[in-house]
């Protein structure tokens, strides 16, 4: 009832929203307008990382070679456009560090749990919305002072994105001191925004459900995201912590990781991957929560197995706890603590599984439309199958030390991080696009950037496990240093330019996106013709979400029913009267 | 197209690596027909058409099942088929007894390969060492301590498919033999600061009467400094 109260003094926000232009759009505590601000925010970022990707191609592609515009670069960076080594590793440290914390993470749970968890569930806004708008301006300064790195003496951090000690403790090491401190502080700055969603978005989901909206009738994007808040709000905390002793290592000379002091540069590792396993499926578990709404939409079907696919969920969160130590394989790590998170890790494979054949069960005999959004959320099965199933060969310990470092893994986290949780987020911008700005996307165009993402996306990261199976290691300026990777070189040139299609097939994406925020087609309430709660609520939505608080008498995924002739039934309306079926 | 594979194994454990390598090709690559394909043939023969309506299913508990067990099985399966090969290779204790020591140091960017001399004990008189070269006698075991002076490397031998990082303040244990005689690479494969990319070394496997030769040539010189011993010697310019 107290929902419903909150929900009735919303609406009067809504009908008479006097708040001045800097509440309402730029310091706004409502999660849509958040939502917003996250995606402008991460889209940036995203494409940021696609620049540095770029660069790193290039280098790759065509050693020492001077870029195009060989005047306009820093002679720090590349003088005469010829990228120096330690440009190289701060490039790969800063399109790992970008992507990861500043484009993936905030675009599936800045985005996607903003402003998707009060619509879906049929809240009036978050549990805390001005911890909320912190969440969001927090973000700010992080990546101000992570861009910062590049602009300072020595250059931005190069110790990897995985930040590995004691290059990263000792300044003397890579020559970025400061650029390593501003990595440290931003991170620290980002893990406060990122507790301030997950309490967030926990205490949201938990609290704040509409009458008759259960557990088991949340969609599935909920139950990722829900999930997801739980990792990170565990998670990232560990990363804080880490960073701080990193952080004090390089600036008040502790020895935390410094061997010669005492130190375990060891301890870094483990730190960082009990934050970085669970983190890897911060950045998949909104996706497959997204993919499988955009799935069983498209398919017309509800989902398969709905309850598994809740449980399975579950699972990969409970076992990427357990897992951390096979980053950690070859690290000295001991060999019989392998064995243990082989095993493990080796379990992720059956929710994983699970969710891969529930989306085929979901697709089996529906009625598939090919709109722009179900043709990512299909990417995004097809796409994340390869990525779980490189993963195996990894997770084998003795086939593990061959590839472990090498391009093999550098293909993995990209089908999984690209081919998943990207497509997924493509899907899911084209989908709610309508939602969040009262403008249709072109479909025709979405269409052409699908298909060549699609394509040129393969033809940039398929032969990356080629690459790997030759023992081309990661992170290496110059192959042509060695002998065994120079008959690789036309393939490494292959990739380079694939990459470079890969970039310049976002264009249709950025043109869609900004030529339909101001020109396209006005949205229904319900384009989709889905079931979610979002869809009862005019696009975009009031300030409050909702004219009065929805009831819910059934789960999301209540399309095609026998007893109907519309293939799709909203979460707000009742089910049709009872009447004996019989099969 | 050669080159689109392993290099050809050197080493005594690496074709039980490949096999184990393309067991799990053929394993992934079976769910990966089937996914993929599957997934082709939904898409076209449930595709939209006019007049018609998917069908309301729920779920399959037996589909469940099935899918959930055979994965399982097939990752113990996996599991405990890795782990001997495993332990053979990276458990300290299972090194081979009559395996020759080598010290291996590794430092931005650049290996130092300290040698046992002829008694094949280290710490005795006829120790001699090199720089970024390793030399070694075919079918020979070898036992490598690693070391690390200031970062984290990786011991990288693609052909040996020996990889194991040299961690600074550990001292970590390696071993291999060389079943193929010839000059090979050796990589870091570890991040470790802007010359990583050149912190390579050559590696010989040698006859016995090759290495023979070659040790001679290493040990006859009285001086010091051809023998390029000392640790700091040879710091490439950051």
């Amino acid at each position: 009832m107290t929902t419903a109260g909150v929900a009735a003094e919303h609406l009067e926000h809504a009908l008479h929203d006097d708040r001045p232009f800097i509440r309402k759009y730029v310091f706004s505590t409502d999660h849509k307008i958040i939502g917003i601000q996250f995606l402008f925010l991460s889209l940036f970022f995203l494409l940021v990382g696609g620049v540095l990707a770029m660069v790193i191609r290039w280098q790759l592609g065509f050693p020492g070679k001077a870029m195009p515009l060989p005047g306009a670069w820093p002679s720090t960076m590349a003088p005469d456009g010829v990228v120096l080594p330690e440009f190289y590793t701060a490039l790969v440290t800063m399109h790992g560090t970008f992507m990861v914390f500043f484009a993936i993470m905030p675009l599936l749970v800045g985005v996607f749990a903003n402003y998707l968890i009060p619509l879906k569930i049929g809240a009036p806004d978050m549990a805390f919305p001005r911890l909320n708008m912190w969440s969001f301006w927090l973000m700010i300064p992080a990546g101000a002072l992570m861009v910062a790195g590049f602009f300072v003496e020595g250059g931005a951090a190069s110790s990897g994105w995985t930040g590995y000690a004691p290059l990263s403790a000792n300044p003397e090491y890579t020559g970025a001191t400061y650029g390593q401190q501003l990595w440290c502080l931003s991170l620290i700055v980002f893990a406060l925004s990122s507790l301030l969603g997950s309490v967030n978005y926990i205490t949201t989901v938990v609290n704040l459900r509409a009458p008759g909206m259960t557990w088991f009738r949340l969609p599935l994007s909920i139950w990722a995201l829900f999930i997801t808040a739980i990792l990170a709000l565990l998670a990232v905390p560990i990363l804080a912590g880490a960073l701080i002793m990193l952080l004090f290592d390089v600036v008040l000379h502790t020895n935390f990781f410094l061997p010669a002091g005492g130190g375990q540069p060891l301890m870094w590792q483990h730190l960082f991957w009990f934050f970085g396993h669970p983190e890897v499926y911060i950045l998949i578990l909104p996706a497959m929560g997204i993919a499988s709404d955009l799935i069983a939409n498209g398919s017309r079907k509800p989902i398969f197995g709905y309850h598994s696919m809740v449980y399975a969920i579950c699972g990969i969160a409970f076992l990427g706890w357990v897992v951390w130590g096979h980053h950690m394989f070859q690290s000295g790590m001991n060999p019989r603590l392998g064995t243990t998170f082989m095993v493990s890790t080796m379990f992720i494979a059956v929710p994983s599984a699970i969710k891969v054949f529930n989306w085929m069960g979901t697709m089996w005999r529906g009625n598939i439309h090919f709109t722009t959004p179900m043709l990512n959320g299909i990417a995004f099965v097809a796409m994340f199958t390869i990525g779980g199933l490189s993963g195996i060969f990894m997770a084998a310990t003795p086939a593990d030390m061959y590839i472990h470092d090498t391009y093999y893994i550098v293909a993995h986290i990209h089908y999984v991080l690209f081919g998943g949780s990207l497509f997924a987020i493509f899907g899911g911008i084209y989908f709610w696009f309508p939602k969040m700005f009262g403008k249709m996307m072109s479909e025709r165009l979405g269409k052409i950037h699908f298909a060549l993402t699609f394509v040129a996306y393969n033809l940039t990261f398929f032969p990356m496990h080629i690459l790997g199976i030759g023992g081309h290691m990661r992170r290496i300026y110059d192959p042509s240093q060695y002998e065994f990777l120079r008959p690789l070189q036309p393939m490494n040139e292959f990739i380079s330019l694939s990459a470079f299609a890969l970039f310049i097939s976002q264009l249709p994406f950025i043109w869609n996106f900004f030529h339909s925020l101001f020109w396209g087609k006005k949205a229904d309430i319900n384009p989709w013709h889905d079931n979610g709660l979002e869809w009862t609520a005019p696009s975009p939505p009031p300030h409050g979400n909702f004219e009065t608080t929805p009831t819910v008498y059934h789960g999301p995924y209540e399309f095609s029913r026998p007893d109907m002739e519309q293939d799709y039934l909203p979460q707000n309306q009742p089910l049709p009267a009872p009447q004996p079926v019989a099969h | 197209m050669q080159h689109w594979w392993f290099p050809t194994s050197a080493s005594s454990y690496g074709a039980e690596l490949d096999n184990l390598f393309v067991l799990i090709l053929y394993i992934t690559g079976a769910v990966f027909v089937i996914v993929e394909v599957g997934l082709l043939v939904f898409l076209v023969k449930y595709r939209k058409r006019e007049g018609r309506k998917a069908e309301y299913i729920e779920g399959n508990t037996t589909a469940e099942i099935v899918w959930t067990t055979i994965p399982a099985v097939v990752c113990v399966f996996l599991g405990l088929f890795s782990q001997p090969l495993w332990s053979r290779i990276k458990d300290p204790a299972r090194i081979p007894a009559d395996a020759i020591p080598l010290e291996v140091t590794a430092k931005q960017f650049e290996w130092h390969f300290g040698y046992p001399g002829p008694d094949g004990q280290q710490g005795t008189a006829d120790d001699y060492g090199k720089r970024n070269e390793l030399h070694v006698v075919v079918n020979q075991n070898y036992r490598v301590r690693l070391q690390a002076e200031d970062v984290i490397h990786s011991f990288f031998i693609p052909v040996f498919r020996l990889k194991q990082d040299a961690v600074p303040g550990m001292q970590i244990m390696a071993w291999f033999r060389p079943t193929r005689t010839g000059q090979f690479e050796l990589a870091c494969a570890e991040l470790c600061g802007l010359g990583h990319y050149r912190m390579r070394a050559r590696v010989f496997v040698h006859t016995p009467e090759e290495f023979a030769a070659w040790q001679a040539s290493q040990i006859a010189p009285t001086t010091p400094a051809a023998s390029d011993t000392t640790a700091s010697s040879g710091r490439t310019a950051r």
